[in-house]
C-alpha cells in the first residue's frame, strides 16, 4: 500500500476499492492488456487495494517485448550492411537478439540510430541519398497511424531510399487467442485505452459477443484502472457481457476516424509470430502490394533465421495470463533487466520488468 | 516505447508540403509533431501524441492531470529518447 499513500486521490481510490470489496462474491480473474496500465498498476499497487478474489493478470501488450527473435535478428542483419543507416525507437534498439542488440552493432561500425518519430527516419533520408535508411516499424493500433504516414509521405515525396521493416501487433486478435488457449482463466478485460482513441471499439463488441467476456475499455491512471475493475466486475456479478468505455474522455466509439483510414491506405491485416506466444492469425500489419518499394523485407534478401528461446523462461505463459512474474523459478535470479531470458523482462514495459522495476522480487511468497 | 499517448499544448500550426505539422509544449519539452489526423486543431489546444504523432484531443485539465501520471509513472523518456544516441564508434 505505501505506493498509494503517496497518490494524491486516495480518499476516491479507497472508495472504489472498498465499492469493488462490497461487490465481489465471486472470485474473478480480469486481464489489463496494455503495458502502460501494467505499469500503472503495480507502481500504485492496485492490485494489493483490491480484494483478493479480484486477481488482475497482465497481458501482452508490450510491442517491444512481443517482437519475435526472428525479426530481430532479420533487423540485426540489414542494420549489418555498410550502405544501411537502420533506425527505430530507443528500446526496440536495445532488445537481446541471438546475435546481440542492435545498438551494440555500432561499436562494430553500424550506423544505428534512436529515432523519437518515424517521420524522423524519413528526413534522414532525404538527407542522406547514398544511404538506405531503415526503419523498425514496431507497435501496436496507436502506433500505427505515425509508422503508416512515414511510409504514405515518403512514396508520395519520392522518397525512394526509405523503407520500414514492419512487425506490427493488433490487440483484439491477441485477446481472441489468450479466451481460446487451453486452461485460459481470463473472464474480464479492461481494454487499452490509447488504442482505443485510435480505432475506437467496435472490433472489441464483436469480441465481447462470441467469447461472451466482459470488456471495459479504460484509462491508464490509478483511479482509471479502479473504475476500470468496478465496471468489469460489476458485469460479471450481473451476468453481463457488454463493452462499455470507463475512458470516454478520450475514447469514442468510432476512435479516430482519419488515423484508420491512413493506417488502412499503407498497411493490411497479416497473420504474425508474437515472441513467447507464436504465431496468431491475422494479427498483425503488413504493407500493402502499393507500397512494396518501401518493404525491408522485400529489399533486403536476409538469410534463413534459426532462434533458440531459452527453456526456462515461461514469458508465454505470462503473456496469456496463466502465469504471473512470480512463478517463475528465474525471475530475479537468472532472469533481469540486465540479462533478459525472454519477452515479459527485454523490455521495460514487459509486466516482469515491470514487477522487477517496482521491487515485487524483495517479497516474493507474501502471494501477490 | 509504451502505447501511451502524452498530452502537450499546441504552439504552433503550419503546412510542410501539404502536411499539417506543428510544434507541441511537454513540460519543459518542445517538439515537432505531425497534426495530419487532428483536422479541427487549433493554436493553444492540447492533443495526446505518440511517437511524434497526435492521436487526439483532450481537454486542458485531461492534460495535465495525465501529463502528471505520466512523469510519475517514469514513462516520459520517450520525448528525449533521441537526445542521447550512443557513442558514435570512432
Amino acid at each position: 500500500m505505501k505506493y498509494l499513500d503517496e497518490y494524491r486521490d486516495s480518499t476516491l481510490a479507497k472508495g472504489l476499492a472498498r465499492r469493488i470489496a462490497a461487490l465481489a462474491t465471486k472470485p474473478w480473474v480480469l486481464m489489463e492488456v496494455c503495458g502502460g496500465q501494467t505499469h500503472s498498476i503495480v507502481r500504485y499497487g492496485i492490485d494489493r487495494m483490491i480484494p483478493e478474489s479480484v486477481e488482475l493478470v497482465h497481458g501482452p501488450g508490450c510491442p517491444v517485448c512481443v517482437t519475435s527473435l526472428e525479426m530481430i535478428d532479420r533487423a540485426h542483419s540489414i542494420a549489418a550492411r555498410k550502405d544501411v543507416i537502420f533506425t527505430s525507437f530507443g528500446d526496440m534498439l536495445r532488445v537481446l537478439g541471438s546475435r546481440g542488440d542492435l545498438l551494440t552493432l555500432r561499436s562494430r561500425g553500424a550506423d544505428v540510430r534512436v529515432v523519437y518519430a518515424p517521420l524522423d527516419a524519413v528526413r534522414i533520408a532525404r538527407e542522406n541519398p547514398g544511404k538506405r535508411v531503415v526503419f523498425f516499424a514496431i507497435g501496436f493500433e496507436t502506433t500505427a497511424p505515425a509508422n503508416a504516414m512515414a511510409v504514405y509521405l515518403a512514396r508520395q515525396r519520392g522518397v525512394k531510399n526509405f523503407s520500414v521493416l514492419v512487425s506490427h501487433v493488433l490487440v483484439p486478435p491477441a485477446m481472441a487467442a489468450i479466451l481460446q488457449s487451453a486452461g485460459n482463466r481470463v473472464q474480464g478485460f479492461l481494454g487499452p485505452g490509447h488504442v482505443c482513441a485510435v480505432m475506437g471499439y467496435r472490433e472489441y463488441e464483436a469480441l465481447a459477443d462470441r467469447y461472451r467476456v466482459p470488456i471495459v475499455i479504460t484509462g491508464f491512471e490509478p483511479l482509471d484502472l479502479l473504475e476500470g475493475i468496478l465496471m468489469t466486475v460489476q458485469q460479471l456479478e450481473a451476468g453481463r457481457v457488454e463493452v462499455t468505455n470507463q475512458y470516454a474522455r478520450t475514447v469514442s466509439r468510432e476512435g479516430n476516424r482519419a488515423a484508420r483510414d491512413l493506417i488502412f491506405e499503407v498497411f493490411e491485416v497479416c497473420d504474425r509470430k508474437w515472441r513467447g506466444v507464436g504465431s496468431i492469425p491475422k494479427s498483425g500489419y503488413k504493407l500493402r502490394y502499393e507500397y512494396r518499394e518501401h518493404d525491408a523485407e522485400r529489399i533486403f534478401e536476409v538469410d534463413a533465421i534459426e532462434t533458440r528461446e531459452s527453456e526456462r523462461c515461461i514469458s508465454g505463459l505470462i503473456l496469456r495470463g496463466l502465469k504471473k512474474p512470480k512463478d517463475c523459478a528465474a525471475f530475479a535470479k537468472e532472469c533481469t533487466p540486465q540479462n533478459p531470458l525472454g519477452a515479459t523482462m527485454v523490455s521495460a514495459e514487459g509486466s516482469c520488468a515491470a514487477y522487477y522495476q517496482y521491487g515485487r522480487y524483495l517479497d516474493a511468497g507474501k502471494g501477490r | 516505447m509504451m502505447c501511451l499517448g502524452i498530452p502537450g499544448e499546441v504552439l504552433e500550426i503550419r503546412d510542410e508540403q501539404g502536411l499539417k505539422v506543428g510544434k507541441v509544449q511537454f513540460g519543459g519539452i518542445t517538439r515537432d509533431v505531425c497534426l495530419a489526423c487532428i483536422p479541427d486543431i487549433a493554436l493553444g489546444e492540447f492533443v495526446l501524441v505518440h511517437v511524434g504523432f497526435a492521436i487526439s484531443k483532450v481537454d486542458k485539465e485531461e492534460a495535465a492531470r495525465a501529463y502528471a501520471t505520466l512523469q510519475e509513472l517514469g514513462l516520459l523518456a520517450e520525448l528525449t529518447a533521441d537526445a542521447a544516441q550512443p557513442e558514435q564508434p570512432p
